[in-house]
């Protein structure tokens, strides 16, 4: 398995320095045969490590937990590969070959990161991630994107630099039982077990929790989240919100093995369960004031991150199978979910949901292929994420949770009714009359615009625009009439964008339905591997 | 009455105190170029406290440490700093002087409290030894607030920046102090880790900069979490 592992470690990578030096279209072929093989060289893997733990050079490791975080990153780096071949049509040379480089580079690092057998090597990764995104974000040029990546960059390497912080402890708590050239590996760690001095590792677990959920976006240390998802390229949001959040919980995974082996599972768990409440309140009422689809969907991440955290912190077995469950079923649905919005933010050239009207008929495979995406995130059966959150509730039930089980029910509810209402408006509320379409056209509507549509205000900020530019948006509302909703016609921008979003969707029924063996052994395999650190009691 | 402290136990707790020191200088200068110099200056302090160690405890692995820190924390970063934030004319950019959110004074005195805090909670958790001297530790954490201070109260890309380098900086002496046998092999890594992480803040201020025509970030208010 050591040639898989290191051809995950290569052909990325690989792939992105190769997109940047030919011309677009083959690097546009290159990541999408870059993203499958990746995708194929962690199924590839999964048999093994479904039977234990792998070790090469010190430094590289892979166990049933690595290899669930592989299988959701794998995942949708295959998919928006193929996505992005559709969004970035019309774009220039230079930004394509620029796109194709962080993109790849970006799903290298989220790949790297669960291969990394020590602390430090995964907290650089995660770092690497940071970096890289925070330039994808960038990317469109617009005043939002300088905005987003710049408080992208610094809130969350902020918040990794507790998480730098947390490792040192971590360190220092091992070195003190395994001696001073210990090297932050993993196993090793969770072997010291009870061995291992309390306070440094409360101390690590307590930072790695703030620092790493900065990235994770746990509320209260969630706010670079909503913007940078929001801003980012649609591709790009994609990643940030399937995979890159679920990396970064890896993280606090790994920090809670050793800290529940080391102090049993009371302090990580009450710990979990704090910020996982509140990221869950706090993203559930929010879904319901959102105007801007992308925001939306963010804000329905940081309800689903809360989600797996206090499904970690119920710490049944079942919860943990659930939770790991999870992580791929909200990739599917979330990668789906952000994919079906950017065809929208194609179509309708903006981002603001009161403007998107009538989808159902103006986008006949995406609009209900959308309307699924928002069921499979709402818990609805038969996707993924029913099963997923039915058996975090039911663990949780099971260990005598019940009140902290009782709020995630409402609470997902909650959830659920603000997303329906949101993707409803936009799907089956009829398109007004030309006479009645907005005289505004949003301003992403002018030519040389990114498809998102990034700068398009509601009504009262369009006069407080038109005000401030004069002439120059009535320009523009002339050039575009036919941008308003009453006036578009029928058919998908491009079938790249429609086809990933039926295989996450197709994905999400198969892991609500009928999971495979090998996933299922996987999952039984890597909630033993979280069960098994929690000692009983305290030691 | 305790045993007065050995040579590396006094050395290190002489330049955490004074890698403080000059953070608030960080936070109280009015211009970047003091700002990055003072940067500079409290990056050779770590690079001095690697030597003691490594001489101290015999880890020769930490002159290559402090060699590379060196080479990067006093030359490359304040060099690629200077190159991005100066202008042709030798100019202060535009946006840091008078970027204080609070008066300077305030701030400091805000920052003595958040110092206070790091320093008295970290001091008392009791996480010391022999190699971990437990003033220098809670003085990381004084500095690790003092740096979240300085990010805070200035806004200012240039400001900001500077206090993550230096929040690196807090965490850099936290690691001499508790993980300076950490293989040489993640400590070079953690330093190009972070020069990929100037690189980036770099080209982000140079495009905000080349946006806004200044380095405040009054205008970065659109987006609001």
């Amino acid at each position: 398995m050591i040639g898989v592992v290191l051809a995950i470690l290569i052909v990325p990578l690989a792939a992105g320095v190769a997109s940047f030096l030919v011309p677009a279209p083959v690097g546009k072929g290159i990541t999408i045969v870059s993203g499958i093989a990746a995708f194929g060289l962690v199924l590839a893997l999964i048999p093994s490590v479904s039977h234990g733990t792998l070790n090469y050079f010190t430094y590289l490791r892979a166990d049933a937990v690595s290899g669930i975080f592989l299988l959701a990153t794998g995942f949708l780096y295959a998919a928006v590969a193929v996505y992005a071949a559709g969004y970035l049509k019309g774009r220039t040379e230079r930004y394509t070959r620029r796109f194709y480089l962080g993109f790849n580079v970006f799903a290298w690092a989220m790949l790297a990161a669960p291969l990394m057998g020590s602390l430090a090597l995964l907290w650089i990764a995660i770092e690497v991630t940071t970096v890289v995104s925070a330039l994808l974000v960038a990317i469109e040029d617009t005043d939002g994107a300088a905005e987003a990546s710049w408080k992208y960059v610094l809130i969350a390497s902020a918040g990794l630099g507790l998480g730098l912080l947390a490792t040192i402890f971590a360190y220092y708590a091992g070195s003190q039982v395994l001696g001073t050239h210990f090297n932050l590996g993993i196993d090793p760690l969770i072997g010291a077990g009870s061995r291992l001095p309390k306070t440094p590792v409360e101390l690590a677990f307590l930072l790695a929790v703030l620092g790493y959920g900065t990235k994770v976006g746990l509320v209260p240390v969630h706010t670079w989240l909503p913007d940078a998802h929001s801003e980012a390229p649609t591709p790009v949001s994609a990643l940030l919100s399937g995979a890159l959040l679920a990396t970064s919980f890896y993280a606090i995974l790994r920090f809670y093995q050793f800290t529940a082996a080391a102090l049993g599972s009371g302090i990580p768990r009450d710990t979990l369960l704090a910020f996982g409440i509140a990221s869950l309140l706090l993203a559930s009422l929010y879904v319901f004031g959102q105007r801007d689809v992308k925001r939306l969907l963010a804000y329905s991440s940081v309800e689903h991150m809360g989600i797996l955290a206090i499904g970690v912190s119920f710490g049944a077995p079942l919860a943990l199978a659930g939770v790991l469950l999870h992580v791929m079923a909200h990739a599917a649905a979330k990668g789906s979910a952000f994919m079906g919005a950017g065809v929208f933010t194609v179509k309708y050239r903006t981002k603001q949901m009161h403007t998107m009207r009538d989808g159902m008929r103006l986008l006949p495979w995406s609009g209900p292929l959308f309307l699924l995406a928002i069921f499979a995130l709402s818990a609805f059966p038969p996707f993924g994420v029913f099963r997923s959150e039915f058996q975090i509730v039911d663990g949780g039930l099971g260990s005598g949770s019940y009140a902290a089980a009782a709020v995630l029910v409402v609470l997902v509810t909650i959830a659920f009714f603000g997303l329906a209402t949101s993707a409803t408006g936009m799907l089956l509320s009829p398109a007004p009359r030309s006479a009645d379409a907005p005289t505004h056209a949003p301003t992403g509507a002018s030519p040389g615009a990114s498809p998102d549509g990034r700068q398009s205000p509601g009504h009262a900020e369009a006069i407080a625009a038109a005000l401030e530019d004069g002439a120059a948006v009535a320009v523009r509302t002339r050039e575009e009439p036919s941008q308003a909703t009453g006036s578009l016609v029928s058919g998908e921008p491009s079938a790249w964008m429609v086809v990933p979003v039926l295989a996450g969707l197709a994905v999400l029924v198969l892991l609500g339905v009928h999971p495979p063996a090998d996933l299922t052994n996987l999952i039984a395999q890597a909630s033993a591997q979280l069960a098994g650190a929690q000692p009983r009691g305290t030691p | 009455m305790n045993a007065p402290p050995g040579i590396y136990q006094g050395a290190a707790n002489v330049i955490a105190a004074l890698m403080l020191l000059l953070e608030f200088g960080m936070l109280r200068q009015a211009l970047v170029r003091d700002q990055v110099r003072l940067y500079a200056a409290q990056s050779a302090l770590i690079s001095v406290l690697a030597v003691v160690i490594a001489a101290d405890r015999n880890l020769p692995d930490l002159y290559a440490v402090a060699a590379l820190s060196a080479a990067l924390k006093v030359f490359a970063v304040p060099y690629v700093l200077r190159r991005l934030l100066g202008s042709p004319a030798g100019d202060e950019p535009p946006g840091v002087a008078g970027s204080h959110t609070l008066s300077p004074a305030s701030a400091v005195l805000v920052c003595i409290g958040l110092a206070a805090f790091g320093f008295f909670t970290f001091g008392s958790l009791g996480i010391h030894s022999p190699q971990a001297p437990e003033l220098a530790l809670a003085i990381a954490a004084a500095m690790v607030f003092v740096s979240f201070g300085l990010m805070i109260v200035r806004r200012d890309v240039a400001s900001q920046a500077i206090g993550f380098f230096s929040l690196e900086n807090a965490v850099s002496l936290a690691a001499l102090v508790l993980a300076a046998g950490l293989p040489l092999l993640l400590e070079t890594a953690f330093l190009f880790d972070l020069l990929l992480a100037v690189v980036v803040f770099g080209m982000l201020i140079r495009s905000h900069h080349a946006r806004a025509e200044s380095l405040s970030t009054a205008d970065l208010s659109r987006l609001r979490g």
